[in-house]
């Protein structure tokens, strides 16, 4: 079977749905809308990633504008199955939204917001997809609005600053990064990500190719949390509506960990970036102060979503130190935890989102005894927490296993330690809260909703995946080899 | 086929067991009906596992080249996987009785969590390679956490603290480092008898520092042996009701340490490459230290529990002296003393149980003259302290024998005066206890009525521990198979 326009539609499916879903005002209507249309983009990103392992790259040029001129959609064994999990965590969050939204939005905002929400994922999207550098700063901006305006309609005022907080500081990344592609723009006359690294790989390495990379990896860096350019985040996942922070703490930061290989590995290539020591040091440093720093913040946070916030960062910091180690295991580790953190912290802030609904409060001490009146939710949120902490069994013991591997591979030992260190530090934050949640009796007098079936269906099926590809390693240790494989130069393999 | 799937019957048995406990919520009738069959089934599909060959392998899952979940057997772990069942039967039987006597709550957790943890137990004693052992080894701890808990109080939630974070903390910082670094070297994790180090010795990726430096990785991170100075999550475990410190913390979890010890001494690296580079030398010190410090801070518990807590601490170090001395006697006393230990301690925990079941006390120095009114409770408790301290007639003699006259074999003075030593500080804080509670002038007390099935294991358990003494061929030819 061949679909030749698989990657327009890909991007099309949530874009013209975004404006469908407009029509309509009660709230069933919309969330059906919004559920389908994520299962539609769902089954598209499937059928693409099937046809680029039968067919490898898929070169599409949108509108028939041959690149290097025209805009190139480019889907290798990269993106595509980043796509799918991106396609795979929004299906999640729309299906899990009806109730939430009903109980966390006021009526007439509701179609805008599952708008937004479906405007996020077209940008998160079409940045995975793109094969232009520019094309992928209009999708980068296009997901950023769009999330200032879930962020706002968080329940809480806090809200507001929250999503003005990461307005300033999500424009300050993304003008960085036009920056950065302006100066690529100078140096070589392209736009397509393609040609621009046949471009770099055949002139010298000269300053304002250096220079762009500089601009690039800060604005980057910032969209995707790295420390210490976090500060938007912890607030922007507190405040913001359950359904938005499940979505973006398991989309958006890793779509931007995506952006930050591709201009890496691909565009700059492995001899550029890390033939001088100091960018993979200046990375491992800072990849190190995440998972420690951020780990010990989130240690001594009161508020549940923020704790959660923190341990993202702490997260997106073995993302990068994989990245940083830049071998293939390190790589391969970097890229299995992409997709496992999205998954964990898809189903933590789920049942986040279950909890909150019940109990009316973020506060920790307020958790007491929620394991005995929700025990699947809880039990759901367990394993993810197990899979934080990298217990083996869950999958991300997977990635942490890999990552270490990179590191014995360098002979980098405090690496090691780092690492096993942070784990330790999960296990501290996250046994806070399973022990209150479980060992403690109930004290907060709960509210009278009542949750309904698809929230608490949803975030077990999230975590039972986490169990899956704990078990079960095809699916993404074996892709992420063959990612790495087109990723790294030849000598690395 | 049907072969290999036999092997994993002992861990499907009594996982299906857990949920059917689980299942039943508040139906007692059945939970206990439950809870005695299971053992028993489970036991009879482990003796059917004696009619395989060694070396059949179950494959569950392939997780990355090379690395999988696996179960086969061989003899130290049919062996172990025997302890655990039968001594499973003997603590449902008394689990039963002590729930019931003491009226606790959410006996249906309880016995759930229990079940679950046996179950992880036996899958560890089968497991085929490191990484299969290291995931059990994992699932244990947390499995037995809530059972730590169990009380709820905030004492409980404070040793279950501890407990959760130097058993995992040790197995994230250490064990799992060192599993990686193996991986590595050799690209394989499965037991070998000689060990998987051959290859990597010969081409000099790792060297005689390197050998010593990653077995101390190993011997750290298997808190659950309480080796010291990481023991002390073992006391603070006591926390919990009496049947989870006889069987688990006296049994599983603990012997799973040693167990899982003794298999990376002798299946991972190899004694001959242990024997080679002498990188044992320092644990033999080591666990010498833990087993008379252990001692003496016993000498000073009044609480009871606490008191078999740091002498199981003791004890384990002895299995552990033992394999540490490569040498193969002392490796068959070290075998011995995994079941002999085993089936002492486990008296020595329920005679306890029972005296607090029926007095209510818990301290040594509340015991004076109860051994009039409970006669068979103090004996079985004489029994297992005789057998801790080494008295022939008891299981604790014949390991103890092997260990010492491997020590001598090899002239090292060092076990032998440490041995001695302990053997007097164990008389030392054993006898006292006995002679206490026969002696005159007891403190006016009323005793509560103790269910018979409680009575009926310790005995069943003491009785264990004189077989042990008078039949130990069984022990000792699978001792030799291992080596």
């Amino acid at each position: 079977m061949q679909f030749e326009h698989l990657p327009a539609t890909q991007i099309l499916i949530p874009l013209i749905g975004a404006i469908l879903i407009l029509v309509s005002r009660k709230n069933i209507v919309i969330w059906a809308t919004a559920s389908l249309l994520t299962l539609l983009t769902f089954i598209n990103s499937i059928l693409l990633y099937k046809q680029v392992s039968v067919d490898g790259v898929i070169s599409y040029a949108m509108g028939g504008w041959e690149p290097p001129i025209g805009i190139e959609y480019r889907i290798d064994s990269v993106n595509s199955i980043l796509i799918v999990l991106v396609s795979f965590m929004a299906l999640l969050a729309a299906v899990y939204a009806r109730k939430s939204v009903e109980v966390e939005i006021v009526a007439e905002k509701r179609p805008v917001f599952y708008a937004m929400y479906l405007l996020c994922l077209t940008g998160l999207l079409g940045i995975l997809a793109t094969g232009d550098a520019f094309n992928a700063f209009v999708f980068l901006e296009i997901s950023s609005l769009a999330t200032y305006v879930m962020i706002a309609m968080g329940k809480d005022k806090r809200s507001l600053i929250a999503s003005y907080q990461y307005l300033i500081m999500g424009t300050i990344g993304a003008t960085f990064y036009v920056i950065g592609i302006g100066l690529i723009f100078i140096m070589t006359g392209s736009l397509n990500l393609n040609d621009i690294s046949e471009q770099i790989n055949s002139m010298n390495t000269i300053r304002p190719i250096l220079a762009s990379l500089a601009f690039i990896t800060v604005g980057i860096s910032l969209k995707l949390a790295l420390f210490p350019l976090h500060s938007w985040l912890p607030n922007a996942y507190a405040y913001a509506p359950s359904v938005a922070t499940a979505f973006l703490a398991s989309t958006a930061t890793k779509v931007a960990v995506y952006l930050l290989i591709r201009y890496f590995f691909d565009v700059y290539g492995y001899n550029i970036v890390f033939e001088d020591y100091w960018l993979s040091m200046l990375l491992i440093i800072l990849s190190i102060a995440a998972m420690i720093g951020a780990s010990l913040v989130a240690i001594f946070q009161n508020n549940i979503k923020k704790m959660f916030a923190y341990s993202s960062i702490a997260q997106m910091g073995y993302i990068t130190l994989g990245i940083a180690i830049a071998n293939h295991s390190g790589l391969v580790g970097s890229l299995v935890h992409i997709i496992n953190h999205a998954l964990i912290k898809g189903t933590i802030f789920m049942a986040i989102g279950c909890f909150v609904m019940k109990l009316n409060s973020t506060t920790i001490e307020d958790f007491s005894g929620i394991g005995k009146k929700m025990p699947l939710t809880m039990t759901a949120f367990t394993i993810a927490s197990l899979s934080l902490i990298g217990i083996p069994g869950t999958v991300g013991f997977i990635s942490k296993w890999y990552i270490i591997t990179g590191a014995i591979e360098k002979g980098w030992w405090w690496l090691v330690i780092s690492i096993a260190l942070s784990s330790l530090l999960a296990l501290i934050y996250v046994g806070r809260i399973i022990e209150i949640a479980w060992f403690q009796e109930s004290k907060t007098k709960e509210n009278t909703v009542t949750l309904s079936r698809e929230m608490i269906g949803v975030t077990l099926i999230a975590s039972i995946t986490t169990l899956y590809f704990g078990l079960n390693t095809e699916l993404t240790v074996d892709l992420a080899k063959i990612a790495a494989d087109s990723l790294l130069p030849g000598i690395l393999r | 086929m049907i072969k290999i799937s036999l092997l994993f019957l002992p861990i499907l048995i009594p996982f299906i067991a857990s949920i059917i406990i689980k299942a039943l919520g508040g139906n007692k009738k059945l939970r206990e009906l439950t809870i005695i069959v299971a053992p028993f089934v489970t036991l009879l599909s482990v003796i059917k596992l004696y009619s395989l060959d060694y070396g059949v392998k179950l494959v569950l899952f392939e997780i990355m080249p090379n690395l999988e979940i696996a179960f086969s057997i061989e003899p130290l772990g049919l062996l172990f996987a025997t302890i655990i069942s039968v001594l499973w039967i003997i603590a449902s039987l008394y689990s039963i009785g002590y729930m019931n006597a003491h009226k606790e709550p959410r006996q249906d957790n309880f016995f759930f969590f229990f079940t679950i943890a046996i179950t992880i137990a036996i899958a560890t004693s089968l497991a085929d390679n490191l990484f299969t052992l290291f995931i059990f080894y994992e699932l244990l701890t947390i499995s037995t956490y809530p059972l730590v808990t169990h009380k709820a109080d905030p004492e409980s939630k404070k040793s279950g603290r501890i407990y959760l974070i130097i058993l995992l903390g040790s197995s994230l910082l250490l064990f799992l480092p060192a599993l990686i670094y193996t991986y590595y070297l050799t690209n394989d994790l499965t037991f070998i008898s000689g060990g998987i180090f051959t290859d990597a010795y010969a081409n000099g990726d790792i060297g005689n520092l390197g050998i010593g430096l990653l077995l101390a990785l190993f011997i750290f991170g298997v808190a659950k042996a309480a080796i010291m100075p990481l023991h002390s999550w073992l006391p603070a475990a006591m926390v919990a009701p009496t049947p989870v410190s006889a069987l688990l913390h006296a049994v599983a979890v603990v012997k799973v340490g040693v167990f899982t010890i003794i298999k990376i001494i002798i299946y991972i690296f190899g004694t001959e490459l242990l024997f080679k580079t002498s990188s044992t030398e320092w644990l033999i010190y080591l666990s010498g230290f833990t087993i008379i410090t252990a001692s003496i801070i016993a000498l000073k518990q009044d609480n009871l529990k606490r008191l078999l807590a740091y002498s199981t601490i003791s004890q384990l170090s002895y299995i552990i002296i033992g394999v540490a001395m490569i040498n193969s006697s002392a490796i068959v006393g070290s075998i011995l003393h995994l079941t002999a230990h085993a089936t002492s301690k486990i008296t020595l925990f329920f005679a306890a149980g029972i005296i607090y079941t029926s007095t209510g006390f818990t301290r040594i120095s509340q015991m004076r003259g109860i051994g009039h009114k409970m006669k068979l409770t103090m004996i079985c408790f004489t029994v297992g302290s005789l057998s801790m301290i080494g008295i022939p007639m008891f299981g604790g003699f014949v390991s103890k024998w092997y260990i010492v006259s491997g020590a001598l074999s090899i002239s090292n003075w060092f076990v032998i005066s440490v041995i001695t030593i302990s053997t007097l500080l164990n008389t030392a804080y054993f006898i006292p206890i006995i002679y206490k509670s026969f002696s005159q002038g007891q403190s006016a007390v009323s005793y509560k009525k103790v269910p018979n099935s409680m009575l009926l294991a310790t005995i069943a358990s003491a009785c264990l521990t004189v077989i042990i003494f008078l039949f130990p061929e069984f022990f000792i030819e699978v001792a030799k198979n291992v080596i």
